[in-house]
């Protein structure tokens, strides 16, 4: 049953030092608040389940909370490198990150076996690509059909997922609507799921093409608008590809990227207030 | 109008490249470009999924990543990413899949990965992403790179996407479903695989570039066409399409 709590509240509460956690989003509605809270509350050695990491995972690879990350594409999209997970990958700063990676079709595949509480997940696979051979995630398996060789993915079940919807009402439920991405699958996959979103109302009407969380699969609801910026609500907010530019230049460098996340992520207590300092400091634009 | 750059005359060979109704998987960058140029031109009715799960989507400017928001708002259709994967791609529903790449062998095989070892990588490239599939299960695939040395090689230093693997029959034996890469488009010309061996053959050039210059930019002995082309100069309607596209883009990412 959903509890409507505080985003510091479920981020205590649900996420340990260790936990692995899915906080997926694709491109669309990426939970960045929460993402700034587990920085706040200085969570140490995760395990980070995501298709495209994202700035959101560069800022918590760069902030050394992350031990090892599990992802099929890893850059700042239209943009170019995400520096702090270059950096972390190809100097092991600040820490070593273990990485396990996919393609975005066995990635999607291994989200459904975890919902569907199967073992693994069944794709097709591309015989001849050095990344299945890279890979302890995946196995060529013969179906017992037809004899046809086919690539096993195992399924992913962390401990927590987290994503940011545009509504939930009264009784915990959540709406989303727009690029849905892999949510459903990440949030049934897991233990617990938490959920930011732009909106809290009593009652919800329908939106073409929405997606409902029913609220008895719904951990938490945490009230956070504006919770998925620089990425977006659909209805809501717009993507802020300037911010998507500007963390280029904000992360490849070491020092910086410690400055801005201490001033604007750990000095401040919302993501409201990071939106703020990042205004007016012109930090980001 | 200032003559068509480099770049400009690659993207305008790669939206010639893609045919009127065909659906079109999409990458972000130099592909989306190229695909968004012809459905202003000659293939109105060409369909670009992207892998966010937007089916037909009919952006007014380039997005900059696969899932603004207008790249929904204007779709035919918006699917999961399991869908889109499982339904469309792997199902064998997309005609061209278009690509790029850090680097390209001679059999274009495609590294998006690594440069230097995997365990420990000079540098650290994004990934996969959709690619592996893209190019094992769409009908045919484009692939758009500038041409450089260091990005046309002798040896990969990892097969993120298999092309043509060794060439000959190899992607037929390895069960792939499409014919694989039929045209590289760089800036200085276009590769086909040969028939038989599928190795790269240059077969097009474009104005004011010369075979040799084609060459010097190759890592490995690129081989010529018998009769390579002149890629026709872009037309002033392709032009002027292509630079109004990146203006506007260029003012909807900053405002």
């Amino acid at each position: 049953m959903a509890k409507i709590i505080p985003l510091s509240e479920a981020v205590g509460d649900l996420i340990g030092d260790g936990s692995a956690v899915a906080m997926e989003g694709f491109t669309h509605l990426i939970p960045h608040a929460a993402g700034h809270e587990i920085i706040r509350q200085g969570k140490r050695d995760l395990i980070l389940y995501r298709m495209t990491p994202d700035v959101i995972y560069d800022q918590l690879i760069g902030a050394g909370a992350v031990a090892k990350l599990v992802f099929s594409w890893g850059g700042n999209p239209g943009v170019g490198s995400l520096h702090r997970l270059r950096d972390a990958v190809e100097n092991g700063w600040p820490r070593p990150l273990e990485i396990v990676e996919h393609t975005h079709a066995a990635m999607a595949a291994a989200y459904v076996a975890g919902a569907s509480d199967l073992p693994f997940g069944v794709i097709r696979g591309v015989h001849g690509s050095d990344l299945h051979e890279h890979s302890k995630a995946v196995r060529w398996i013969e179906s017992p059909f037809d004899g046809e060789r086919v690539l096993a993915v195992v399924a992913h079940r962390p401990d927590v997922t987290v994503i940011h919807a545009q509504r939930a009402d009264g009784d915990g439920n959540v709406q989303l609507w727009g690029i849905v991405g892999i949510q459903k699958e990440a949030a049934l996959a897991a233990n617990s799921l938490i959920v930011t979103v732009e909106e809290i109302v009593d009652r919800f009407d329908a939106v073409p093409g929405e997606m409902v969380l029913p609220h008895h699969v719904v951990t938490a609801i945490c009230h956070a608008p504006g919770g998925a910026h620089p990425s977006y609500a659909q209805g809501y907010t717009q993507r802020d590809n300037g911010f998507y530019t500007a963390w280029d230049a904000i992360s490849r460098d070491r020092n910086r990227f410690e400055e801005w996340i201490t001033h604007h992520v750990r000095g401040t207590t919302s993501i409201a207030e990071v939106l703020d300092s990042i205004a007016n400091a012109g930090d980001g634009e | 109008m200032s003559p068509a750059t480099r770049d400009e005359i690659m993207t305008v060979a790669a939206a010639r490249s893609l045919r009127d109704g065909a659906r079109c998987f999409v990458g972000i960058g130099l592909p989306s470009a190229a695909a968004n140029l012809a459905r202003r031109l000659h293939a109105p009715n060409l369909v670009l999924i992207y892998e966010s799960g937007t089916i037909g989507s009919k952006p007014d400017v380039l997005p900059l990543s696969i899932g603004d928001g207008e790249l929904a708002e204007t779709a035919d259709a918006v699917v999961s990413v399991p869908e889109i994967f499982a339904y469309w791609l792997q199902a064998g529903r997309i005609d061209v899949g278009f690509l790029g790449a850090a680097q390209i062998d001679r059999h274009a095989n495609l590294n998006t990965t690594v440069i230097g070892p995997y365990a420990s990588p000079r540098v650290r490239l994004p990934g996969a992403g959709g690619a592996p599939e893209i190019a094992a299960f769409s009908g045919e695939v484009l692939v758009m790179m500038r041409h450089r040395p260091e990005a046309f090689v002798q040896q990969l230093d990892f097969v993120t996407t298999p092309g043509h693997l060794e060439g000959g029959d190899a992607r037929s034996r390895a069960g792939f479903k499409g014919r694989g890469p039929t045209r590289v488009i760089t800036d200085l010309g276009v590769l086909e695989p040969h028939p038989e061996s599928r190795e790269l053959i240059l077969t097009n050039v474009h104005p004011g570039v010369s075979a040799d210059d084609v060459r010097d930019a190759t890592g490995w002995r690129l081989k010529v066409a018998d009769d390579v082309a002149e890629t026709e100069e872009p037309t002033v309607q392709e032009l002027g399409v292509l630079r109004d596209l990146r203006e506007r883009t260029e003012r909807a990412h900053l405002g």
